[in-house]
């Protein structure tokens, strides 16, 4: 603690340096935790999928459909618990920018699938008593400023015409990454009115396990089953079927982690150049600190703290407002599944900030302590 | 009482025998210091002159340990400095020497005290004594109303006296002095001299310092001319410039 004074006291020598400094720290890390946000928004469905749930889709590709046939088949395979199936719809809302996943959804088996997903029991029921009623997440909800009982029209893309529902319920989630922004309707609506196309075909099944550790052998039984059919079948767990979702929209897990990278170079030079000039400008008061007996060691770490003492500052705030900026609520009015900042991404930022910190210093903290008094004071 | 020709008592607090300083230029080896001998006792306040390039900021800095002789020795209150590793030779320094510098060299973003303050850092005294030994030492030198100015509000007098008061506030065994009048005007160079003589008379400080100046040589009790690389007691050293 004594030494407080002398080494907070550097942080303050040059305001405006310093306050730039901290500045390039919070813009790089509030850039970091929005990217952070982005990411976890795309990879949000590889967290929260369930160990115990198994994806089943057509082998050819997952736009294929299945027959509705197949649930029976799949409720008997040793180690299958419950069996429910879903069509993506792919409709919008009065205009192409207002995209949203829409599922058409087996009403009797889809609720107890996702139970981290709470419908009051009234809403479910007259969800239920009505065949064109909807039940929507509560992002979804808040980006249109809907409200039980609005009629809300769907314009299809791949089912055409305009399709109109009741929205009848709303959805929440139980943990942070859980998407909120889905629609789901009856499945006996989509079957009914496309009729001729689509009578007796569900999109995909989703099926519970009774031991995750059984996994390969259910999936491999399932697909086995359907083989050499007309619709042969691919099983994979929920985390890859999500996995495989994230990159048809490409590596945005690379084009992230790009960006960042260039954010924390860049943050890296300016703030180790910061360092040598600070360093170079206080040359002789280092000298002097060895001359009256402080060692190389207590030098290192006085410009090593002072770097530190910058990143985490600087990098503390950054993350802050981030986190501030998702606690406000998603400004992209639930164009992203979910807006959360979670804790690891903090974590991982602070490390960042961190690192970066130790990087800009350690140099010219090296050299501070490898300064030889005699030439620096040049005369004592 | 100082001698040069290394037949000192050996109870001399700063002993000095056969000191070379080599420098390499290029490919050129130059001799700043050959064969130096010199005895100081406690006490004693010694002023060394000579041209530039003479060796005499060279000799300090061995003085101070923080240089290496290339051969010699050099013995301060019974430790010999020449063979001691880095740390111990910083350890040594914290306990001995207290450093007086032509530019002050004060820490801008500290106070006064706060400056004075910073060897004592190095001790396992209180706050509360670390306070004291401040205060001391800043009455001594006159400025216990400046405890709490900045550098920037302080002339360049006041600056030095702060820079005394840093280098006697842990009570080293002996003051190096670097040209301590060098950047002040005759006043203040007057005053400052008149601090290191009262230091010597009234503290019993061991003062040893480098000067270019013949009147502040004047105020010690001994002076010391550098030539060709060793010692000579002032009277003897006619034709010697400063």
């Amino acid at each position: 603690m004594k030494y407080a004074r002398l080494v907070l006291s550097n942080l303050f020598r040059k305001k405006i340096r310093t306050t730039l400094t901290v500045g390039s720290f919070a813009v790089a890390l509030f850039l970091f935790g929005l990217l952070a946000v982005v990411r976890g928004a795309f990879n949000q469905g590889l967290e929260v999928a369930g160990a115990d749930r198994l994806v089943v889709v057509n082998k050819v590709s997952i736009i294929q459909p299945l027959p509705i046939s197949y649930k029976e088949r799949l409720a008997q395979v040793p180690g299958v618990k419950q069996v429910t199936h879903a069509n993506w719809f792919g409709g919008v809302y009065q205009d192409e920018r207002n995209f949203f996943p829409q599922f058409a959804i087996d009403e009797d088996s889809y609720h107890q699938m996702f139970p981290e997903f709470i419908v009051s029991n009234d809403q479910w029921k007259a969800w239920l008593d009505d065949r064109e009623g909807a039940i929507v997440g509560d992002d979804l909800v808040k980006r249109f400023g809907w409200k039980i009982g609005d009629r809300v029209p769907i314009k299809g893309t791949i089912f055409p015409g305009t399709w109109e529902f009741n929205l009848r319920g709303i959805y929440h989630g139980t943990r942070p990454a859980d998407d909120t922004t889905q629609f789901w309707f009856h499945y006996k609506f989509l079957e009914e009115r496309e009729n001729a196309y689509w009578k007796g075909l569900i999109g995909w099944y989703t099926i519970r396990i009774d031991d995750p550790d059984n996994a390969v052998r259910v999936a491999k039984a399932v697909d086995d089953m359907f083989a050499n059919s007309p619709w042969e079948t691919k099983t994979d767990t929920e985390k890859s079927f999500a996995a495989g979702f994230v990159k048809q929209a490409g590596n945005i897990g690379l084009i992230i982690m790009s960006i960042g990278a260039v954010v924390f170079f860049t943050l890296l030079l300016v703030t180790g150049n910061t360092m040598a000039i600070a360093v170079r400008e206080r040359t002789r008061e280092l000298a002097v600190l060895k001359a009256v007996g402080f060692s190389d060691r207590f030098v290192l770490f006085l410009v090593l703290f002072e770097s530190l003492a910058v990143a985490i500052i600087g990098g503390g705030l950054g993350l802050l407002l981030a986190k501030l900026m998702t606690l406000r609520g998603d400004p992209t009015k639930g164009m992203l599944p979910f807006f959360y900042l979670p804790p690891q991404a903090i974590m991982l930022g602070v490390l960042a900030a961190l690192a970066v910190g130790i990087a800009a210093g350690i140099f010219p903290a090296l050299s501070a302590m490898r300064l030889r008094v005699a030439d620096a004071l040049r005369r004592i | 009482m100082v001698r040069v020709d290394g037949r000192g008592l050996s109870n001399s607090l700063i002993q000095v025998r056969g000191l070379d300083k080599k420098y390499r230029r290029g490919s050129e080896e130059i001799d700043v210091l050959q064969g130096l001998n010199l005895d100081v006792d406690a006490g004693d306040f010694v002023a060394f002159m000579g041209p530039s390039g003479s060796g005499k900021t060279t000799l300090l800095n061995l003085l101070g340990g923080l240089d290496v002789p290339s051969k010699g020795s050099i013995t301060v209150a019974g430790d010999e400095i020449t063979h001691m590793s880095g740390g111990k030779l910083t350890a040594w320094r914290a306990r001995h020497v207290g450093f007086i510098f032509q530019m002050y060299n004060l820490i801008p973003v500290l106070t006064a005290a706060q400056n004075v303050e910073l060897p004592l850092l190095l001790t396992k005294l209180s706050k509360a004594d670390r306070r004291q030994h401040v205060e001391s030492a800043l009455q001594i030198v006159g400025l216990g109303d400046r405890m709490d100015h900045f550098p920037n509000q302080l002339s360049g007098g006041q600056e030095q006296r702060v820079g005394i008061a840093r280098a006697i506030v842990a009570d080293p065994t002996f003051l190096l002095c670097d040209e301590p009048t060098g950047d002040l005007d005759r006043k203040s160079a007057d005053e400052v001299m008149t601090l290191l003589e009262r230091l010597v008379s009234e503290h019993k400080k061991t003062v040893l310092l480098v000067t270019h100046d013949p009147l502040a040589a004047e105020r010690a009790q001994t002076t010391l001319h550098l030539n060709k690389g060793v010692l000579v007691e002032g009277k003897a050293a006619e034709g010697v410039t400063s």
